[in-house]
């Protein structure tokens, strides 16, 4: 593509001299300092307010590590929990490289794991587990991917926010998935808690093998994956940036922005919608309200922590999951209400969010630098 | 049925709803145009609402005065708001991420003080009554009104009048435009901002008292059902204009009070789609009045959502 | 980092539970092997609702006090993958032996799938319907027939009401709550059968603005008293005796909330069910897998009734109330309608108050205005 020859791209990594790898190292230090730094002070801050209300912080993140991440079923506890979010938080993440705010996952969520369910109901029986689950897939990312692209379009055909309009699709789509899973698509046996006809046991997306995890944290981690390539790599994802730094320039530049910004919402609706799918095949077994679990808001969390890096989200997802996994112990052996994470997670996110007024402040991290004063 | 009121229920509930749901939502909205006046966007008024509910219910029990209570919320919000407003000034930081985690944390810090007041009973704001001219119950109670509402209402006025006509109102919208031209006035921009941002957080904060001290009056975890967070995509439909935002609550709350009018008087069926009336509308009437091509009317330049 | 064994996870749990001054109880895996017994409570939603939670905490703060019982709860626990791992957090970390999902929407497919992975662990959920050879069986489900409870309070109802009109603010429309919807029309007919009960669904199981909008627009078409089933009836209550209109409650007891308007309510008893439950476990004996029972078991019990209570209608709910504990009332007796002209009970057919077709019940009966969907 013409767009590359324009402008001048660094190369990612060259290993043509010891200088450049640590010079590259430096510059991937920045981030990973930074964050765990920003960690350590969120979690001091924290620790006062334990104090504060007379409970013991080390005592506190003793269990937590014990809840989180301390034994093969905490880990996978976690694990299980941020499987969802990997997938929102794409959702956010990446609109967010072209500016772009969405806050409305939620509704491609509970609207993808409803087309699923109802792409699977004529299906069952007749054709084999596996089609029958990656249709259920397909309708899942298609009817998400519309969901927001729906923000998009209207984003850049009308002009209407794509702030508002997500998150007013958002309440819409909940309303719209009550409807039917209490109308037409309600199983008459669902009795107290309508749904619809649930999956037969074979037709389940079960656990990754060796671990009581569902396959959604994989798809989750392929999706991170792909996205990471899809910015980094392609044209498209280049276009991207320049779009997402400025538009103006980007329409100077003849990059069709309209285009760029219906994918990459419609991508990022796929991508929600994909895990209101693996709600249904793995967890619920049918689409209910519970698919409005507030995936698609935690999400939104996840992005902005993940600096809308699809490859950082997978570890401040799996963070975030150890962070929920530890709540119920902590209500359960030191009697602090559920709130308690809330508040942690609340602390934790102003101050890294905060430290990202520390990136470029830091001479050892930036070795153009370096140069400079030697 | 000698007592009902029939098919009439359904334009007096939608007038009675109007004035007893939209109060929250006049108050962060008229709060949000403050800030967002100013060139910052805050989105996290749905933590500052919550608290503010929690904290005007909690000193209420505890002085018995609702007033107190009142104060009390807002003067929380204004803290809120003066971190938001101190953390956004460095460089580098996204509001809009800020106010996400804002609105986490207020959440989260609400409900772990709150525990201890969802049991017992608040004294709750009193109310006046406009409706002793007319002999229908009905009429009456939709014409008991709040304080609030009133003070809402004349503080829309106001800030239209004073975004107009004062030298404060000159100050929010030249730093709300352009940065550099504020300080090529001699202003400073981030005192300005921090200065709106707390007057937000206050007027949010009020709004979350009149949830929990009038209507429907309960402090308890559900309390808000993302009002703060749909008041502040309110003040973008309303173009920043405070008479918009009034207007614009007014609307959102009438349409929030069809669902259950409806199915009073019958209409049964599809409740939940009813129930998204105020949803739609809000978004069709967005469609309907953006554009494409022209920047939206009333956006400070400096927004970094409407860029 | 280190991998962990197992046994230095448990060194390290014990080690924590002991400096926590928590009992040594807690591997406790089987009922007959020690008499000391963990048990998890998990809620939907807060523990102090005044409602649907409130009243399981109530029951679990009753069997707090036994010898041997260690309780550990969380609340707010949504229906999703999280209680599947708060159940199983209860087991492997806190040594549960016995687990009471107290939400519906926690049965199917999350406790059947723990109840599978874990077949040493007792569970017992509340109101889900329990199926011999389908389900496991270290499962079953409990519940109480409230809606005797609704019938008694619309018996209240139907002597408080001048406008012949009464309220029922509903969350969704499923069996339970339809069940509750009809019994309280029923009891006020079996006053005056020109009474007509306006139904309002909320769609939601806590709404506090729609609950309150729901409640005023049922007192504007001419409801004079009112009733809901909602998680926390706490707004319904208030917004309704803001307005005048008499209530009856409904989970717990709602009268310190308006002591003058409220007439009676249906509460839950759960203190006797769990109490019930934990003897069986600690005796060794089997804990049940379908339990069932109503105001004569315990169950469920009628708040003392308010000033507003007539003293004819004193009477006819005393009446009543003992009909009903001798085992031979039934609410549901043919012949009758639904609110859509179909014969739903046929003349001469009467259900038991066990009867398992009311379990699944989807009709709303004539004089109900309202739809099912």
């Amino acid at each position: 593509m013409t767009i590359q020859a324009n402008l001048s791209s660094e190369p990612v990594l060259s290993t043509r001299n010891p200088s450049a790898v640590l010079e590259w190292l430096a510059r991937q230090a920045e981030p990973v300092v930074i964050s765990l730094g920003a960690i350590l002070a969120g979690l001091a801050l924290f620790s006062i307010f334990i104090v504060l209300v007379g409970k013991s912080p080390i005592d506190l993140f003793k269990l937590m590590y014990t809840g989180g991440f301390g034994s093969w079923f905490s880990i996978q506890n976690s694990l299980s929990r941020a499987a969802p979010l990997l997938l929102t938080g794409l959702c956010v993440a990446l609109p967010a490289r072209l500016g772009l705010v969405i806050i409305g996952g939620e509704g491609a969520v509970v609207l993808g794991g409803v087309a699923a369910a109802a792409a699977a109901l004529p299906l069952i029986g007749v054709l084999p587990p596996a089609i029958v689950l990656v249709i259920m897939a397909v309708a899942g990312m298609i009817m998400g991917g519309i969901w927001i692209g729906l923000a998009g379009l209207l984003r850049h055909y009308r002009g209407v926010n794509e702030t508002i309009s997500s998150l007013l699709l958002a309440y819409i789509a909940i309303a719209l998935m009550n409807h039917v899973i209490e109308g037409v698509l309600r199983d008459p046996a669902s009795l107290n808690k309508p749904s619809t006809t649930p999956l037969p046991a074979d037709y389940m997306l079960g656990n990754i093998p060796g671990m009581d995890v569902n396959w959604g944290l994989a798809i989750g981690v392929v999706a991170c994956i792909v996205s990471w390539i899809i910015i980094e790599t392609t044209s498209v994802g280049f276009a991207a940036r320049i779009a997402g730094g400025n538009v103006r320039a980007a329409q100077i530049q003849g990059l069709p922005v309209g285009q760029l910004i219906v994918g990459f919402t419609a991508l990022a609706g796929t991508f929600a919608g994909l895990a209101g799918m693996v709600e249904v095949a793995a967890v619920q077994g049918s689409a209910n309200a519970s698919l409005a679990a507030g995936y698609g808001y935690t999400g939104i969390l996840v992005a902005f922590l993940a600096r809308h890096n699809p490859l950082a989200i997978i570890p401040v997802a799996i963070l975030l999951g150890g962070i929920d996994a530890s709540g119920g112990l902590i209500q359960r052996r030191l009697g602090l209400p559920d709130a308690t994470v809330l508040v942690l997670q609340g602390t934790l996110f102003i101050v890294i969010l905060f430290c990202e007024t520390l990136y470029g402040r830091f001479k050892m991290f930036n070795p153009d630098l370096w140069k400079r004063s030697a | 049925m000698e007592d009902g009121i029939g098919i009439w229920g359904v334009p007096l509930a939608i007038l009675a709803g109007a004035i007893r749901v939209s109060t929250p939502f006049i108050f962060v909205s008229l709060g949000e145009a403050i800030t967002e006046r100013s060139g910052r966007i805050n989105l996290g008024l749905e933590g500052t609402l919550v608290f503010g509910a929690m904290t005007a219910y909690a000193v209420a029990v505890m002085s018995g005065s609702p007033y107190i209570g009142v104060l009390a919320a807002m003067a929380t919000g204004a803290i809120f708001g003066l971190v938001h407003g101190f953390i956004c000034k460095f460089p580098k930081v996204n509001d809009i991420a800020i106010g996400i985690a804002m609105m986490q944390f207020g959440l989260g810090l609400a409900f772990f003080l709150g525990k201890p007041f969802i049991q017992p009973v608040a004294p709750r704001l009193p109310s006046i009554s406009l409706g002793g001219w007319s002999d229908l119950p009905q009429v009456q109670s939709a014409l008991t009104i709040n304080v609030l509402f009133i003070v809402g209402g004349l503080l829309a006025l106001a800030l239209w009048w004073a975004f107009r006509n004062t030298r404060i109102g000159l100050i929010l919208r030249v730093v709300g435009d352009s940065s550099d031209a504020a300080r090529a006035m001699g202003l400073n921009p981030d005192t300005v901002r921090l200065l709106a941002t707390a007057a937000g957080g206050a007027l949010a904060a009020i709004g979350g008292a009149y949830l929990s001290l009038y209507y429907p009056g309960s402090w308890n975890e559900g309390i808000s059902s993302g009002q703060g967070l749909m008041a502040v995509a309110l003040v973008i439909f309303a173009r920043w204009n405070p008479i918009g935002c009034f207007l614009a609550a007014l609307l959102f709350g009438g349409a929030g009070a069809l669902g259950p009018a409806l199915q009073s008087v019958g209409v049964t069926q599809g409740y939940y789609l009813f129930y998204a009336a105020p949803y739609v509308l809000t978004l069709a009437i967005l469609i309907a009045t953006s554009s494409p091509t022209r920047a939206l009317v009333g956006a400070p330049g400096a927004l970094s959502i409407t860029k | 980092m280190t991998p962990m064994t197992r046994r230095s996870f448990l060194q390290t749990t014990v080690a924590g539970t002991a400096a926590l001054g928590l009992s040594n109880s807690l591997f406790y895996r089987s009922a007959s092997a020690q008499t000391a017994l963990t048990v998890g409570f998990i809620y939907v939603g807060p523990k102090d609702d005044y409602g649907y939670n409130q009243a399981h905490a109530e029951g679990a703060a009753v069997i707090k006090a036994l010898p041997g019982v260690t309780i550990i709860e969380e609340e707010n626990v949504p229906e999703t993958v999280d209680v599947q791992k708060t159940m199983e957090s209860m087991i492997n970390l806190d040594g549960a032996g016995l687990i009471f999902p107290t939400s519906f929407g926690y049965f199917d497919p999350h406790m059947l799938a723990m109840a599978e992975k874990y077949p040493d662990v007792q569970f017992r959920h509340c109101g889900g319907l329990w199926q011999e050879g389908k389900n496991p069986a270290n499962t079953g489900s409990y519940f109480g027939y409230i809606g005797q409870g609704q019938y008694l309070n619309g018996i209240n109802a139907g002597y408080a009401t001048k406008s012949k009109k009464i309220g029922f603010v509903a969350a969704k429309p499923i069996p339970q709550v339809l069940q509750n919807i009809n019994s309280f029309l029923l009891g006020a007919r079996s006053v005056d059968p020109t009474i007509t009960c306006q139904v309002i669904f909320t769609g939601e199981w806590s709404l506090a603005v729609k609950e309150a909008e729901a409640t005023n627009a049922l007192i504007d078409q001419g409801a004079d008293v009112i009733t809901c089933h909602v998680d926390s009836p706490k707004v319904v209550v208030e917004t309704a005796a803001g307005r005048g209109a008499f209530i009856c409650g409904y989970h717990a007891n709602q009268s310190p909330l308006a002591p003058e308007k409220y007439l009676t309510g249906a509460e839950w008893a759960w203190g006797n069910v769990y109490t019930d439950f934990i003897k069986k476990a600690q005796a060794g004996e089997p804990l049940g897998n379908f339990v069932r029972g109503g105001l004569k078991d315990g169950f469920v019990k009628m708040s003392p009734l308010g000033p507003g209570v007539s003293e004819e209608a004193r009477k006819k709910f005393d009446a009543t109330l003992a009909e009903i504990k001798t085992g031979t009332f039934s609410v549901f007796k043919g012949p009758l309608k639904d609110n859509k002209g179909a014969d739903v009970v046929t003349a001469g057919q009467a259900f038991a108050e066990d009867a398992i077709e009311l379990e699944s019940m989807a009709y709303l009966v004539e004089g109900v205005v309202g739809s099912t969907s």
